[in-house]
Order: C-alpha cells, then sequence, then structure tokens
C-alpha cells in the first residue's frame, strides 16, 4: 500500500465533514446510505413478519401502511437513487476520466449535507408516527385526508431532491470539461456514460418532483387546491407530474447498475466488451425513452385511451435498448475465460434477474394484461426484480469490485462467493412467489390476505430472511477486511480502466501525473501490463486472499 | 483542492475553469426551466378548465404596477449585461457601479411586489378561510372602486358566476370563490418563487459587489460576474412569462 493516500492525508473529524475530496465524500455517503438502507430494510423486515398469516399479527392495519410506505419512501430516495451514483460514481468518476476531483468538488459536498438534512426531515416524520401515503403521495390523500406526518415527509423528500440535482449538473459537467488528454467521448468506460445517462434524468426529472411536492406541501400546509378536486384542482395531474420523475427514477436506479455490469464483465470475461458504442448509445436511448413512457402507471387511474395506447407503445420500446444491452453483455461472455469470482457472480445474477424484471415489465405495458395485474403482487415483483435484483445486485457487485480501490484490501473471496449466491437464493425465494400471487390476485398494500395465500406468503417470507442473512454477511466481512483483508496492489483483477493505474487507495490528487490515454477501452489483447500468468486461464493473478 | 491565484486546483487552465463554470450554470437552468415548467403547466391547465375565475382573478391585478416591474427587471438585466461588459474590457471601478446599479433595481421590483401582496391581503384575496373575490365590489370605498369601474367589475363578476352556473347549477359563487381562490394559490406561488429567486440573485450580486471593490473582476478573470449575469437574466425571462400569463390573458380593462 502507499504511504500516503486519501484515507490517511490528513486526520480527525474536520477533514472529513469539511472535505472537498470526491472519494472522501463517496465514503461519506457509503455510511449514511448504508444506514438508510438498514432503516428501509428494517420496515421491509416487519412487513414480512405481518404478512405471515392471513390475517396479519404483528400490526394493526394502520401501521401496516406506515410501514410500506416509510419502507419506499426510505429505499427509493434514501437508499436507491444515491446508492451507485452518489458513492461509487463519485469515487470513480473523475478517475475514470484521469481527472483530479469533480468539476465542483464543494458542490459535491453541499449535495452530501443537502442530502442528510433531507434524511433527517423524513426520520422526524418517522419518529413523530410516519406516514400512510405510500411513497407516492398521491393527493388529495397526502394533501387534505391522512392523518399522519406527511408534511415532514414531503419536506425532506423535496429537499434531497436538489441533492440529486446538485450530483446530476457534477456529473455532467465533470464528463464534458474534466477528462484527461486522449480520453475521448468514446474511450470513456461505459460505466461513465451510464452516468452520463443517468445524470440527464437527475437534471431534467428531479426539478419537476421538486415542484410537484412543494405544490402538495403548500396544499396540506396552507389548505390550498392545487391537485384538490373539493377546490378544482386536478388529483390526475399530480399523478402525471409525480410519475413523469417517478418513471425515470426508475432508470436512475438501473442505469449506474448496468454502468457497474459493464465494467464487470469484460473484466472476468478476459474480452474486449462486445458492441460498445450500443451499450453507450443505449444507456443515452434508455434516459430519453424514459422521460415519454410515465403515464403507464395511470392506465386505470384515468387517460384517454389514445394516451394509453401511445404510452403502451413507448413503454415496449423501452425493452429494446435494455436487450440490446443484454444481448452485448452476452455476446462479450461468448468464447471469454470466464472466472467466477465475486464480482462476476454478481454481474450474472445481475443479467438473470433483469431479465425477469425486464420482461415482466412488458406485462405491464400491455393494455389489457395490466387491468388485472395493477395494484398486485406482479407490480411489486416486477419492481423489485428491477430494483433489488438489478439495482441492488449491481450495487453490491459494483462494491466488491471496486473495494480494493477504494479502501486497498481485499475483502475474503471464499465467504463472498457465498454471500452472493445466499443473496441471489433469498432473493428469488422471497419475490418469486409475489408474482404468482400477484396474478392469482392478491392486492399490493393490503394488511391481510385470504387463507389460501398464506404458503406463497410464508414462502415469500422465509426468503426475506435469507436475504437478510445475504446482506448481513458483506456488512460484516467488509468492515473484516477493512484491517485483516490482503493488500489489493493497484489493478487485482487486472482491468483495463483508469483507476487501475493509480494507487490503491488513490492518493488526494488521484494520479501523480496527469494520465495520456492512448489505449482504448477494454483492449485487452494488446495491454501487456495485464496479461494473466499462463496456466491460470482466467483466475486471478496471486494477491493472497485465498 | 488547492487554489494558485483564480485557479482551483482541479483544473489545468484558467479557461477550462471558465468553461466549466459556465456549462455548470446552464445545466442549472436547465433544471430551473423544469422546476418553473411543473407549475406553469399546472396554471395553464388549470386557466384552461375555470377561464372565467382565471379571468376575474387576473383583472384584480394592477397592470400599472406589474408593468413597471417588467420595465424595472429589463432595466436591471441592461445594467447586469454593462456589468459583465465592463469586466470584460477592465473598466474595473464601472463593475461595481453597474452591480450596485443592478441591485437596486432588482430590491426596487421586490418592494413593488411587497406593494402589490400587500393591496392583495387588503381586498381579502389571499387563499384561505378570509377569501372572498366579491369583498371589493361588496365594499367598493375600501378598494377605491366607484363609478364605471364599479360597475365593470360587478357585470364581469356576475358574467363570471354565470359561467360557472353551467359546470355547477344553483352554486355559482361558491366555485367562482374556489375557482379565484386557485388562481391566487397559482399567483402566490408563481410570484413567490421567483421572488426568492430574485432574493438568491441579490445575495449574488452583493457577494461580487463586496470582491468587486478590490477590482478582482477584469478581463483576465470575470467568471463569477458571467455566471452570476446568466442566473439574473433568467429569472428576468421567468417574469417576463410570468407577466403576460398573470397579468394579461383576457383583460379588458
Amino acid at each position: 500500500m502507499p504511504k500516503v493516500h486519501y484515507l490517511n492525508a490528513s486526520y480527525g473529524l474536520k477533514s472529513w465533514l469539511l472535505t472537498t475530496d470526491h472519494k472522501r465524500i463517496a465514503l461519506l455517503y457509503l455510511a449514511s446510505v448504508t444506514f438508510f438502507f438498514f432503516i428501509g430494510g428494517l420496515f421491509a423486515t416487519m412487513i414480512r413478519i405481518h404478512l405471515l398469516t392471513p390475517g396479519g399479527f404483528l400490526v394493526s392495519p394502520e401501521t401496516y401502511n406506515k410501514l410500506f410506505t416509510m419502507h419506499g419512501v426510505t429505499m427509493v430516495f434514501f437508499f436507491l437513487i444515491p446508492s451507485i451514483p452518489a458513492i461509487i460514481g463519485n469515487f470513480l468518476i473523475p478517475i475514470m476520466i484521469g481527472a483530479k476531483d469533480l468539476a465542483f468538488p464543494k458542490l459535491n459536498l453541499l449535495s452530501w449535507y443537502i442530502y442528510i438534512i433531507g434524511g433527517c426531515f423524513v426520520l422526524y416524520s418517522f419518529s413523530t408516527g410516519g406516514l400512510d401515503t405510500g411513497w407516492t403521495f398521491y393527493t388529495p390523500l397526502s394533501s387534505i385526508y391522512s392523518n399522519s406526518a406527511v408534511t415532514p415527509a414531503v419536506i425532506g423528500v423535496f429537499i434531497n431532491g436538489f441533492s440529486s440535482i446538485l450530483t446530476g449538473l457534477n456529473f455532467l459537467v465533470t464528463i464534458h470539461t474534466m477528462r484527461a488528454p486522449g480520453m475521448t467521448w468514446f474511450r470513456l468506460p461505459l460505466f461513465v456514460w451510464a452516468h452520463y445517462a443517468t445524470s440527464i434524468i437527475f437534471v431534467l426529472g428531479t426539478p419537476v418532483i421538486a415542484i410537484t411536492l412543494l405544490l402538495a406541501g403548500l396544499e396540506r400546509m396552507f389548505h390550498l387546491g392545487f391537485f384538490n378536486p373539493a377546490m378544482g384542482g386536478d388529483p390526475i395531474l399530480f399523478q402525471h407530474l409525480f410519475w413523469f420523475y417517478s418513471h425515470p427514477a426508475v432508470y436512475i436506479m438501473i442505469l449506474p447498475a448496468m454502468g457497474v455490469i459493464s465494467e464487470i464483465i469484460p473484466t472476468f470475461a478476459r474480452r474486449p466488451i462486445f458492441g460498445y458504442s450500443f451499450i453507450a448509445g443505449s444507456s443515452i436511448a434508455i434516459a430519453v425513452i424514459g422521460f415519454l413512457v410515465w403515464a403507464h402507471h395511470m392506465f386505470l387511474t384515468g387517460e384517454s385511451v389514445y394516451a394509453a395506447l401511445a404510452f403502451s407503445l413507448m413503454s415496449y420500446l423501452v425493452a429494446i435498448p435494455s436487450a440490446v444491452k443484454v444481448f452485448n453483455w452476452t455476446s462479450t461472455l461468448y468464447k471469454g475465460s470466464i472466472s467466477y469470482d465475486t464480482p462476476m457472480l454478481y454481474a450474472l445474477g445481475f443479467i438473470g434477474l433483469f431479465l425477469v424484471g425486464g420482461l415482466t415489465g412488458l406485462f405491464l405495458a400491455c393494455l389489457g394484461l395490466d387491468i388485472h395485474l395493477h395494484d398486485t403482487y406482479f407490480v411489486v415483483a416486477h419492481f423489485h426484480y428491477i430494483m433489488v435484483g438489478g439495482a441492488v445486485m449491481g450495487y453490491v457487485g459494483g462494491l466488491h469490485f471496486w473495494w480494493p480501490k477504494i479502501t486497498g484490501r481485499m475483502y475474503p473471496e471464499f465467504l463472498a462467493r457465498i454471500a452472493a449466491v445466499v443473496l441471489f437464493v433469498g432473493f428469488n425465494l422471497t419475490f418469486f412467489p409475489q408474482f404468482v400471487l400477484g396474478y392469482l390476485g392478491m392486492p399490493r398494500r393490503y394488511h391481510s390476505y385470504p387463507p389460501e395465500f398464506q404458503a406463497l406468503n410464508v414462502m415469500s417470507t422465509a426468503g426475506a430472511s435469507i436475504l437478510a442473512l445475504g446482506y448481513l454477511l458483506p456488512m460484516v466481512y467488509l468492515v473484516w477486511s477493512l484491517k485483516y483483508g490482503a493488500i489489493a496492489g493497484p489493478n487485482p483483477w487486472p482491468a483495463t480502466g483508469l483507476e487501475w493505474k493509480t494507487a490503491s487507495p488513490p492518493p488526494t490528487e488521484n494520479f501523480d501525473v496527469t494520465p495520456v490515454v492512448d489505449w482504448e477501452p477494454y483492449d485487452f489483447e494488446h495491454r501487456p501490463d495485464l496479461a494473466l500468468e499462463p496456466g491460470i486461464g482466467g483466475l486471478l493473478p496471486a494477491h493472497g486472499d485465498d | 483542492m488547492h487554489r494558485t491565484g483564480e485557479l482551483y486546483g482541479q483544473f489545468e487552465t484558467l479557461e477550462q475553469q471558465k468553461d466549466t463554470a459556465q456549462l455548470g450554470m446552464w445545466i442549472f437552468l436547465v433544471t430551473e426551466v423544469l422546476f418553473f415548467g411543473g407549475m406553469f403547466l399546472t396554471y395553464t391547465i388549470n386557466r384552461h378548465a375555470f377561464s372565467a375565475a382565471f379571468g376575474i382573478g387576473g383583472n384584480t391585478l394592477d397592470l400599472r404596477l406589474g408593468g413597471l416591474n417588467t420595465v424595472i427587471l429589463i432595466m436591471s438585466s441592461l445594467t447586469m449585461a454593462m456589468a459583465v461588459w465592463a469586466a470584460q474590457v477592465g473598466k474595473k471601478k464601472r463593475v461595481t457601479g453597474f452591480l450596485i446599479a443592478t441591485l437596486i433595481l432588482g430590491g426596487a421590483f421586490l418592494g413593488v411586489k411587497a406593494i402589490e401582496y400587500k393591496q392583495k391581503y387588503d381586498h381579502h384575496l389571499i387563499p384561505g378561510s378570509t377569501f372572498n373575490v366579491t369583498y371589493c365590489v361588496n365594499n367598493p370605498s375600501s378598494c377605491g372602486l366607484a363609478g364605471k369601474q364599479l360597475e365593470d367589475e360587478r357585470r364581469e363578476i356576475e358574467e363570471a358566476i354565470k359561467a360557472e352556473e353551467n359546470e355547477n347549477p344553483g352554486s355559482g359563487l361558491i366555485a367562482l370563490n374556489a375557482h379565484a381562490q386557485l388562481y391566487f394559490s397559482l399567483y402566490f406561488a408563481m410570484t413567490g418563487l421567483h421572488a426568492l429567486h430574485m432574493v438568491i440573485g441579490a445575495g449574488l450580486l452583493l457577494w461580487l459587489i463586496a470582491q468587486s471593490f478590490g477590482g478582482r473582476f477584469g478581463p483576465g478573470y470575470n467568471t463569477p460576474v458571467e455566471v452570476t449575469g446568466l442566473y439574473w437574466h433568467f429569472v428576468d425571462i421567468v417574469w417576463i412569462y410570468l407577466f403576460p400569463l398573470l397579468y394579461l390573458i383576457d383583460r379588458h380593462n
């Protein structure tokens, strides 16, 4: 390990809380996002325990409403959206493009503080009784009728939006103006392309939910009528504005994960990525088309058949760039010398789970079928396959892949592989039964259900407990590895990106001298420095972890 | 990151630093367009749905004060542009002068806006339990209404009630009051948010003025002035849209 790096360049609480180093800010995010993940996970655990019996035995119906609302608000706004961009993206984007920092380092720190302030408001709402509107804050329930702590939660999510906006802005500007000499657009790692697309959504989508929540919050605080039908306002308008952001927000969650997968697959298949420009372009296509599909959430809440037809069609179109990615990843694997290190296990898991999540999305985009499936557990299962099976798999996989870069130490490979398998099994056991439940007609957001659904619900709860174990394991061994992990060296896999050319952990300025890029991305063939030892065939070079 | 002169450590050259700041501000303005856009959409849809009530609402606004404010803001954009120009050509003292002029004009705008808000308060046009769209025609003396003007207003309100009766038989006045309240909710949200942006702009101007006294901004380094200028012009443009939307549509007095 280098003597001086970003972690030990300065000491003391102040050197962290006032840092403008993107790598340290990434770690601030890592700590706070993990905190919110466990809050959200706690609510999920209580939901699953409650649903063990048809009548529900843990909490009252009112509390149940609050549990799934708080689970959704926490996980969507305070875990999924910031997870990969604000942690892994923040850490890596400047290094991957050969820059010393993001374009606006102080703004980056401000984003984190805004996130914390927003989070405090939401925690205040939770601790003063919580809210029961669903994470969607539909009016007039949220603005007039709900007797729960909606106002602080709305304020918290509103404030948190500016954290997203500033992060997206920072990434866009950085990618445009901070690239090292020779780092042309088509030499950018696909992880950076994915974050470019994500940032477009951050910047164009988030302001719309900010103003929508502001209007809904004003409506609640001052009894105004923007979205209240009793006063002439239009609740459907709220839904349009809400989903104009919140559908693209799904792509905020999945696109960065796709970026992670695009880095992991070529590294552990030892092949250049297949169809680089198509994967890069499909990220942008998903971001753009993603803005034109929002009303597919509203097929049953009132819109003209022609609008529904158009939104259905556009929703189908998103499948094309998504499929482009999956086909290119699998083509990269073809004839590769594949090794099943932990990040690769997550990447392969991602492809399978994303495929299920994506294809069931087409069921829901289908106008006729959606009438049957709308607001059932089928929808719940579908988006958890995308968000947990996709986004979280990508996040945990990426965390493992870049853990040696972030900390300078390897995680214990054997335990990590076991955790990856446990997560995969636990996830499927939790959420696959929910597809069946939804298809059979069990509505979402209900605190009780008919007895014939019990077997599938018990399966789901059993899966959730395995899933919880799968999340706790990495928590334990990653912390353990901080002290006891093997020294990683600058490029343990080895992989091709610029981030692997600097020390692990990197110095505060990222590179001792500004790098000049004269190679193509993912080019394993013409990089003698990346050759594996003969005979090992894709297994890790010795870094002493097994 | 260390700073060498005006160059921050993450950049290689001053030119790169300037490009970065400008691109950052442009992207920020794009987010602002969408931020205001959500509200403009809400306004437009409701204006279309309740044109009679929104017409009444728009008619109560003071065209002279609104017009005066439009002129003030356009003037302030001019002085802001002059400040940027003065910095670019190196007339360092004039930078301060133009920035102060811009700040004064911005303050004047907010002052006029406060007078308008006060008027709405006196006329019972603040959304809430005291809201009463017919207050002025019922108490003409406290609103300074008399003669033909009062007759016109009465007639308009009666016509609007009739129009509301088509949708809400028997409760035209209640509906008119609710929908006019919607107009004023949007009026205060839109102009309030715009005013908040003005206040932030004034804060930025103060920060620039403090630095410009030392002659910091010249041909070599003027990025903060330029970037604040972009923001200021944007806030002006928002008003250029707000003014016709709120004051001018369906105006007939």
